[in-house]
């Protein structure tokens, strides 16, 4: 050993060590990395604004006295039924299959006891799910898996899927480790295989054709049924204008943050941009076109508190979603079953290999062994008790900012703490009154 | 025979007339639509053991989602007739615009004229007869049920299929990835001539006329070594 200094072995920031694992998995297995969740990357969010509160110049209302509603109407432009629910968290899309039936239960019972709506999948309607769910939200997918009319008249809306914040302009593929019997029958496809769900509808293509799609749904369920229409966060300016061209009396926005049941890591990682980017411009596209409020805005990815609810309040939309949190509500990823995670080589908060089916906590699984081990009444409790805590967090900051209703909140309640959420979020930087990109700066 | 006149009375009245049918006990079992002038959705979510007839040309979605009727459409059809339709029979006399039968889980169409592209498109356990000819992509992820075709097959026939039957007389421009000719098997002839007979295609071909298609399988689990046929 020679006694003169010498340079320290030194990492490649561009060839890390996750990346270089990555490298050598693709080389080992040639297929690409599947996964379920959504982005995992560090993105601009709503960690990156701050609420401003009351002060001389607006005065709030008193915590535990003065009512701060919480309330939404969804489905008013066109529907003879529009749903009215308590509160304006609602469970996203996640199907029978990638979920197991008694996590379907838990979702509704959850939802039902806090006065929310639940929403079915890529898998059709379970009786789970509907007979558990007061207000259920009826996908319409490229799949058209266990579609029919008797379900979309027992619907209480129907969500026209166009994309997913996970992946834009994907498809879906259900591995056949969680083809079981049930998920096949429900599918019309032999069981055990790969399911691939189409990227694009059957019958339609492009916003014209939509129209009439629209049109022909409400004519089956005689115009009673809100529709919506869910679009990734793509291009959320142009998609919101074209779904309320098209007719849509609700938009869902998903930013690249909300979970999948299983797509490949790089489309989630590499597609679509994070919620926080998308709801200014869906917002603007709605004002402009006189629609704000009269198609309601449901934004979801991503969502975690009552802080990122009443966030996403305040930049304009009317109601949020969410899917992952809600799993995680159920014990997904919970540190109890740690050393079944280590089993499957992760760890509790890093697994995400839902599309296997092996699912310690048994939710994401077909398997009987591991779906008895949840309980979708305790389930459907800690769900409910999540909800109500978000709304009371939410209704916490909106009576600080002096608002009798979640809806009243408004982007003036905001400031950011970096450049970019002030840019995308369009609200000045914290301590100036500088929103980047606004009149020319 | 009840008459509705589209064009005086409109659409919305024509569907709720029809899905007030039912389960009711009726009489008003045979319906004639005059005047659809290419109306988009006519006679969408019917689920009643009727018979309707629709004297003209249609736009998008005709018999969508249809359980138990008869519906004949007098003239040609546009756009996704009888998506969805999960029971009953549709008789087109025209042509089909794209994704005739799109999604269809039971029940038959029928065309007497050709299909337009992507015939058949994911289609669930549906019937399909075509007595003249289908466009590209036809059965695009077709899961079950069976077309039977008595012209030719356009590019791309049948990929990505699951376990639909299909058979064509004519000849296929192309088959899609994973479709592959396969043995014609008593069975199948017998799947032939019922088809023939329903289709109302008895007097136009013999059930030894076809090949038959199916699913060669290999896309059913994801292997690297396929990745170009994706």
């Amino acid at each position: 050993m020679s006694d003169f200094p010498h340079t320290p072995p030194k990492q490649s920031w561009t060839y890390s060590n996750d990346v270089n694992a990555e490298i050598r998995r693709a080389a080992a297995t040639g297929i690409y990395d599947i996964r379920g969740g959504g982005s995992k990357r560090k993105l601009p969010h709503f960690d990156d604004l701050l609420f401003l509160g009351a002060s001389i110049s607006r005065y709030p209302l008193e915590g535990y006295r003065e009512k701060c509603a919480t309330d939404v109407w969804l489905g008013t432009r066109y529907a003879k039924k529009p749903i009215h629910l308590d509160i304006p968290v609602t469970i996203a899309g996640m199907s029978f299959g990638a979920l197991s039936g008694p996590a379907k239960e838990a979702l509704g019972r959850g939802a039902s006891a806090a006065g929310t709506s639940t929403t079915t999948g890529d898998g059709g309607m379970t009786e789970e799910e509907r007979g558990h769910s007061n207000t259920l939200v009826y996908q319409y997918l490229p799949s058209r898996y266990g579609m029919n009319p008797d379900d979309l008249r027992r619907a209480d809306a129907i969500e026209v899927v166009v994309g997913q914040g996970a992946k834009p302009g994907g498809g879906g593929m259900l591995l056949g480790q969680k083809i079981s019997d049930r998920v096949a029958k429900m599918r019309n496809l032999p069981k055990g295989i790969d399911q691939r769900s189409a990227c694009r509808h059957p019958d339609w293509t492009g916003p014209d054709d939509l129209e009439i799609k629209i049109m022909e749904i409400r004519e089956i369920t005689d115009w009673e049924k809100p529709i919506y229409v869910k679009i990734g966060g793509a291009r959320p300016y142009y998609d919101t204008a074209l779904a309320v061209k098209a007719g849509a009396d609700v938009v869902v926005l998903d930013g690249m943050q909300g979970g999948t049941a299983a797509t490949q890591d790089v489309f989630i990682e590499n597609v679509g941009m994070p919620i926080l980017a998308c709801i200014p411009l869906a917002v603007k596209a709605l004002q402009d076109l006189g629609m704000h409020r009269k198609v309601q805005l449901i934004v979801s990815g991503g969502i975690r508190t009552g802080a990122d609810v009443a966030k996403a309040m305040a930049l304009g939309a009317d109601a949020v979603a969410i899917g992952t949190a809600a799993l995680i509500a159920l014990g997904d990823n919970d540190p109890k079953w740690e050393s079944e995670y280590n089993k499957l080589g992760t760890t509790a908060g890093a697994y995400d290999d839902w599309h296997e089916g092996r699912d310690p906590a048994g939710i994401t699984t077909q398997d009987p062994e591991l779906f008895n081990r949840f309980d979708p009444i305790l389930g459907g409790r800690r769900l409910k008790n999540y909800l109500k805590v978000m709304t009371l967090e939410a209704q916490t900051i909106a009576r600080a900012c002096g608002k009798n209703h979640l809806h009243n909140l408004e982007p003036e309640d905001l400031c950011a703490l970096t450049i970019e959420g002030a840019a995308m979020a369009g609200v000045p930087l914290a301590g100036t009154n500088w929103i980047p990109g606004k009149n020319g700066f | 025979m009840q008459t509705f006149d589209l064009e005086a009375q409109g659409l919305r009245a024509l569907n709720q007339a029809l899905h007030n049918l039912k389960g009711a006990n009726t009489n008003e079992t045979a319906w004639e639509v005059v005047n659809p002038k290419g109306s988009h959705a006519i006679a969408v979510g019917v689920d009643a053991p009727i018979d309707i007839t629709v004297r003209g040309s249609t736009g998008y979605y005709c018999a969508g989602m249809n359980k138990q009727a008869t519906i004949r459409v007098k003239g040609s059809a546009g756009p996704g007739v009888a998506e969805n339709m999960m029971s009953g029979t549709v008789i087109i006399d025209g042509d089909a615009s794209q994704y005739a039968g799109a999604t269809g889980r039971g029940g038959l169409l029928v065309i007497k004229g050709n299909a337009s592209s992507r015939c058949g498109i994911s289609m669930k356990g549906i019937d399909i007869v075509v007595h003249g000819n289908i466009g590209h992509m036809s059965c695009f992820m077709a899961q079950s049920g069976n077309i039977l075709v008595l012209g030719d097959a356009g590019d791309a026939l049948g990929d990505s299929l699951y376990e639909a039957h299909l058979f064509v007389r004519g000849t296929v421009k192309s088959l899609g990835t994973d479709c592959i000719e396969k043995e014609m098997r008593p069975e199948h002839l017998a799947i032939i001539a019922d088809l023939l007979k329903r289709g109302e295609a008895e007097h136009l071909a013999k059930p030894s006329d076809f090949k038959r298609y199916g699913s060669a399988r290999k896309l059913y689990t994801f292997n690297i070594d396929n990745a170009s046929s994706y």
